[in-house]
């Protein structure tokens, strides 16, 4: 079996084990579905409940991929802000910090307050995302090589000339590093902040689903729920990763496979 | 002042001095003419502040102390620069990269074309202007980077140690070619490096750093006008590479030779 195919099957294999066991335990202990449903039951549940899982998962992706959109503009433009001022940076730079280290959870509910649910579950979702690309995009703005920035210099590059041609191509592989790690984060900050709004939300998101059918007792759709929020995150990371490799396939070392 | 075929010095430092933030002195009083069409090489061990001295002759380093007065016009494009490393912009192609001091110019891409290809093909890369940096060898990014330095036909080239980290049989090869573009292109070249024996293989005129603080310690003309293998293995290579060498350990032992 060559390297490719092995790192396909071994997980699957993993995962087929995993749901057996799962099935097996269910079924010898005879558990009811309140306590743990058998996979077979998670999966028809997902089917005959998907339309309202589907219109579920269609919200919370929105959020996300709205929020990963802010954070990117954010954090991109914050990060190019505080490369141009070391005054703004200055500033600014330690509320960031700050904003990041709170744990959102905490924050969520007094959002809730404040602004109306969606609004509040997308700066959620915005302040735990937004970070990590500003985070990146800064030190890749700052990790220029001197020479060629000299070069630059020498042939008289103007302010402008100098970030668009030399400081954001080599920023790129930091700020797609950075926005991978945003697009998990997202959509935990959109997950956390609808939990937090709980079933006084008028939301209809995946973790709200998550949230009411605890409420009723309805375990399998707990389950069908998690499923897809754990998909989505997996076709999130995957598009990231995707995009991140068509833009630095020709020349950084990350997305180049050696021969030999 | 030793002889030589060149015209009058087209660039003057007098007095320089550099002294960095943290207190190093790297440079006093350094006094020293490159004339018009010559080949000179600054040749001194690390920390003699040759370098330093080629930065402030491109203006990327003010000095501290002295002027630098140049007689022809030193604009961004009379002036090329090679550094030691290729310094290449990895996620430009060739042809991007050689474009790029035409480029900040302003200049249109399909207008500066033929001049590019024309200059790859001078350096023997008019084949690889769609590859990116990474695919090339050690010897080739240099010879991107010379054709960068070319393509707004300097009338001054300075180079910064440019094949030190290649191998032997690569550098003999630049140094031939060099050779062939300085002849060709009629351009003044300040070659800076730590190497005797490529010192005196290229340069007209072999100025003899010593360090700490950096200033010149003596000069060497090199007056033969053929420069080939022939050269590189003869007696007359082997007796300049001693004499230099010789001024190199005076220098080191900081003392100053007489004029």
């Amino acid at each position: 079996m060559n390297e490719h195919a092995r790192r396909l099957v071994l997980p699957l294999a993993v995962l087929a084990l995993a749901v057996l066991a799962w099935d097996l335990v269910v079924r010898v202990n005879g558990l009811p579905p309140y306590i743990l449903p058998g996979p077979g039951l998670v999966l028809s549940t997902l089917v005959a409940d998907w339309p309202i899982l589907w219109s579920s998962l269609l919200t919370t992706l929105e959020i996300t991929f709205a929020a990963l959109m802010l954070a990117a503009a954010g954090g991109i433009g914050l990060a190019l802000l505080f490369n141009q001022s070391r005054l703004i940076e200055h500033s600014l730079y330690p509320y960031a910090v700050i904003l990041q280290v709170t744990p959102v959870v905490a924050i969520a509910p007094l959002l809730l307050i404040y602004l109306p649910q969606p609004a509040a579950v997308l700066t959620c979702a915005w302040i735990v995302a937004f970070f990590p690309v500003l985070a990146n995009t800064t030190l890749g703005l700052n990790s220029v090589d001197h020479n060629l920035a000299d070069l630059f210099r020498l042939y008289g590059a103007s302010r402008w000339q100098v970030l668009w041609e030399l400081k954001l191509p080599a920023a790129l592989p930091y700020m797609l590093g950075g926005l991978k790690i945003a697009g998990g984060l997202a959509l935990i900050g959109a997950v956390v902040a609808e939990i937090a709004a709980g079933s006084a939300g008028a939301g209809s998101g995946l973790a709200y689903r998550i949230a009411e059918s605890g409420y009723r007792l309805n375990i399998p759709r707990m389950f069908a729920a998690l499923l897809l929020l754990s998909v989505a995150g997996i076709a999130i990371f995957a598009l990231l990763s995707w995009l991140t490799h068509l833009a630095l396939r020709r020349w950084h070392e990350s997305a180049v496979t050696r021969e030999g | 002042m030793a002889s030589s075929a060149s015209g009058p010095p087209i660039v003057s430092l007098r007095g320089i001095g550099k002294t960095f933030g943290n207190g190093t002195v790297a440079i006093d009083g350094l006094d020293l003419d490159v004339r018009g069409g010559e080949f000179v090489s600054l040749l001194g061990p690390s920390g003699c502040g040759k370098s330093t001295a080629l930065r402030i002759l491109a203006g990327l380093s003010e000095p501290s102390r002295g002027h630098v007065a140049w007689r022809v016009s030193h604009a961004p494009r009379d002036v090329g620069f090679v550094f030691q490393e290729p310094t290449l912009m990895p996620w430009a192609t060739v042809f991007a990269n050689v474009f790029l001091p035409l480029k900040l110019a302003g200049e249109d891409r399909a207008a500066a074309a033929p001049r590019i290809e024309a200059t790859l093909a001078r350096v023997g890369l008019a084949d690889f202007a769609q590859a990116y940096p990474r695919e090339l060898s050690g010897g080739m990014r240099m010879r991107v980077s010379i054709a960068r330095a070319l393509v707004t036909q300097p009338r001054v080239l300075l180079m910064d140690e440019p094949f030190a980290a290649l191998d032997e049989i690569t550098r003999f090869k630049l140094n031939d070619d060099l050779l062939a573009l300085w002849r060709e292109l009629r351009m003044t070249v300040v070659f800076v490096t730590h190497s005797v024996f490529e010192s005196v293989y290229l340069s007209e005129r072999i100025v003899v750093m010593s360090p700490r603080p950096g200033r010149i310690a003596s000069e060497l003309a090199v007056d033969t006008p053929v420069r080939d293998t022939q050269f590189r293995t003869s007696a007359d290579y082997a007796a300049v590479c001693r004499r230099a060498s010789e001024a190199l350990a005076i220098a080191m032992a900081g003392e100053r030779t007489p004029a």
